[in-house]
């Protein structure tokens, strides 16, 4: 039997990622990168880097980074709320979660944007668990009933009481950090064995171009030192931000994900990241930021190839769209994000259930791109040769018109070589018009609701649900809130 | 050189964004002596006229917006203090105070927006990003300003909008300036909402709505 072939599309030469990665290296020796963070810039002195004249603009010599480089793993485990099953990102393996930290939420009902609330996010969150294609959770929804200073916390405390899924999530604000770890040490019962098997991941941002703030640099060094992956999210925006070539925004980003890189392994060698990414072409009409362009995910495909060929786990934002309604639009930005990002191969891919941008979270389309998700997983197993001969012995069996329905062997495989997704539509026209008509979105909103009251949530044991709600209530009170939207 | 045909070159240099030869054709028309108030408003003011109605019916993207108004502003920072030397009282077309809010370090929007208000002939006071919002008040009343445009590009950020309102309102400030909102989470409605003057989709829009609170609008 043939082995399969994994589809892989490389979109850069071999010649053109050194490039890349050479220019980038000259970028921060001799441009440097402006770090806000004192403990930061005081790990990179006192690893050689120079500090410019105004005291912020660290100036790192390559083989600093060259060294730190060789510090990251290559490969992380995650694990699951339960420490039971694990999740290789690194490879080619690919990972889908849902976009992270929407600040509206599509009302199925209106039809309109509106800012989330909880039991949106508990929706959300509950959803994402149970949806198949989608291996990791993210903290989607920025609740709007909370206060903004327990915004973070707030979000892990949801998704790590109605989801097992390692979680994707970030702080956007410096004092969130420690106690979003005590409930991460709460859930795996001691910081040794949250180190062993890390739960979530931290998305930080450096600032285009070439800082790291403040937030972000501290996020890294907190995150290195509880051995939870970092995921450096560069994010310059063609044009505006960064160079208006594909290139020259290659070369800010890997310049930037490094510096962070940098900061990452000299606060614990050896912890891990993630090169990834959230950059994008920018609208020169709107000011936009469109994640649905083309371009926008050229530059995701290039950046994931360079951040392999530099040996480290990748992420971007793709399988997302820019429509405003779950529409044409939506379905095609989507599917051609997610299938182009399997297809390179990037392990953690960010984006589901997200329209306008990154802005906006909806229940039914994160439905249906669980399926466009699975579409894409599916197309990178590749074809598989199942048998020796593949159809000879069906004529040799049967003659020459052989009952291919009735015969064993299509039983036998149908299932591993033809995947079904219910609520993509593909019965027959009459039977659409009997079953009312409905569009896909019509059938999402159905679908939500029914599995949402058929299934019951997935939370934590008692005791471990216990210590989360009152570490949760306990910061809530700091911040003037004697009682939380919900009780679990 | 006729006169009339500088000022088509400098028109054209304005719409093409050619930021050398619309200061070089400044600097020709002072050496030939033209009143430089004239040449502004003949020369220049058609080319950037003409450069927002072109964004307007969408041929010109950003890069060509913000071209023109650069080379708009080069032309003028030749033109302005010749007037002021020959002491005919610059005819400024109003003040503005602009900058993003406290917290918010974005400012590619407000960029743009302060540039084509500088392009437009508006005196412009840039703040830059994360401005204090007493610092807002400080500057618009130390240059007698009568706008003060307030941007914000994150839900978190926008309430300082509200907030700004609310401080001019304490100290009883508010009926001496115009408060405009802009960024991208805000909308006419949070305009509204928040008791401001006024809110503009972009750069060119904030131009016009300038215009019609201050009642400067030029003929077209």
């Amino acid at each position: 039997m043939i082995p399969p072939v994994r589809p892989k599309v490389n979109i850069l030469s071999q010649e053109l990622v050194h490039k890349i990665i050479d220019e980038a290296l000259i970028l921060l020796e001799r441009i440097g990168v402006f770090v806000e963070n004192e403990e930061a810039r005081t790990l990179l002195a006192e690893a050689g880097a120079k500090i410019g004249q105004n005291g912020q603009r660290v100036y790192l010599p390559p083989d600093l980074v060259k060294s730190c480089l060789e510090k990251a793993p290559r490969t992380i485990h995650l694990y699951d709320r339960e420490g039971k099953r694990a999740f290789l990102v690194g490879g080619d393996e690919v990972h889908f979660n849902p976009g992270s930290a929407a600040i509206n939420f599509l009302d199925a009902e209106t039809q309109s944007l509106r800012p989330p609330v909880t039991e949106d996010l508990i929706k959300l969150t509950r959803l994402t668990e149970l949806l198949p294609h989608l291996d990791f959770q993210s903290t989607s929804l920025v609740p709007s009933d909370v206060p903004q200073e327990i915004a973070d916390s707030y979000r892990l405390y949801v998704a790590l009481l109605f989801s097992s899924k390692p979680v994707v999530t970030g702080t956007f604000r410096r004092e969130s950090f420690k106690i979003m770890k005590d409930m991460l040490v709460a859930v795996r019962g001691s910081e040794a064995e949250l180190k062993a098997k890390p739960l979530a991941i931290f998305d930080a941002c450096p600032s285009p171009p070439l800082k790291w703030s403040d937030l972000t640099a501290q996020s890294l060094i907190d995150a290195a030192r509880c051995g939870q992956p970092s995921e450096l999210i560069s994010m310059g925006l063609t044009g505006a931000t960064s160079p208006i070539t594909i290139t020259g925004t290659l070369v800010q980003h890997v310049a930037e994900n490094l510096a962070g890189l940098v900061i990452v392994e000299l606060a614990e060698p050896g912890a891990p990241v993630i090169f990834g990414g959230s950059p994008s072409s920018f609208d020169l009409r709107y000011g936009t930021t469109p994640m649905g362009a083309i371009e926008t995910m050229m530059i995701d495909m290039a950046a994931a190839q360079i951040g392999k060929e530099l040996g480290l786990p990748t992420h971007a934002y793709m399988g997302l769209s820019d429509a405003k309604i779950i529409d044409y639009q939506a379905g095609l930005e989507t599917s051609n994000g997610a299938l182009l990002a399997a297809l390179a191969g990037i392990n953690v891919v960010s984006g589901p259930g997200m329209l306008a941008f990154e802005s906006t979270q909806s229940l039914e389309k994160l439905l249906i791109d669980d399926a466009i998700c699975g579409q894409a997983l599916r197309l990178i197993e590749g074809i598989v040769q199942r048998d020796e001969p593949m159809a000879l012995f069906f004529f040799e069996q049967q003659g020459e018109w052989p009952n291919f329905l009735a015969h064993p062997h299509t039983r036998k495989w149908h299932r591993q070589e033809h995947r079904y997704f219910p609520i993509l539509d593909r019965n027959t026209y009459e039977a659409w018009v009997a079953a009312g008509r409905k569009d896909i979105a019509q059938r999402a909103k159905e679908e939500v609701r029914r599995l949402l009251a058929s299934c019951s949530p997935s939370l934590p044991p008692l005791d471990i649900l216990k210590e989360l709600t009152s570490l949760m209530n306990r910061e809530a009170s700091l911040f003037g809130l004697e009682s939380l939207p919900f009780s679990a | 050189m006729e006169k009339e045909k500088i000022f088509v070159l400098m028109s054209q240099a304005i719409i093409e964004g050619q930021q050398e030869e619309a200061v070089r054709l400044a600097r020709e028309a002072l050496e030939l002596k033209l009143d430089p108030a004239e040449v502004i408003e003949k020369g220049y003011v058609p080319g950037i006229q003409k450069v927002g109605e072109l964004w307007e019916k969408g041929e010109y993207f950003l890069p060509e917006l913000i071209s023109s108004s650069e080379a708009m502003k080069a032309a003028m920072a030749i033109l302005e203090p010749e007037i002021k030397k020959q002491d005919q009282g610059l005819r400024a077309r109003g003040k503005v105070v602009i900058g993003t809010v406290e917290g918010d370090i974005h400012d590619i929007g407000k960029n743009i927006v302060a540039s084509m208000l500088q392009a437009s002939g508006f005196e412009v006071f840039d703040l830059g990003a994360d401005v204090k919002l007493e610092k807002f008040i400080e500057k618009a009343e130390e240059v007698k300003a009568d706008i003060i445009g307030l941007s914000a590009l994150l839900t978190t950020t926008m309430i300082g909008q509200k907030r700004l309102i609310e401080l001019l309102q304490q100290l009883e400030l508010r009926e001496r300036y115009k408060v405009i909102v802009g960024g991208a989470p805000v909308t006419a409605r949070w305009a509204k909402d928040i008791g401001a003057d006024g809110y503009a989709e972009n750069a060119v829009a904030a131009v016009h709505l300038v215009e019609q609170l201050l009642g400067t609008k030029r003929e077209r």
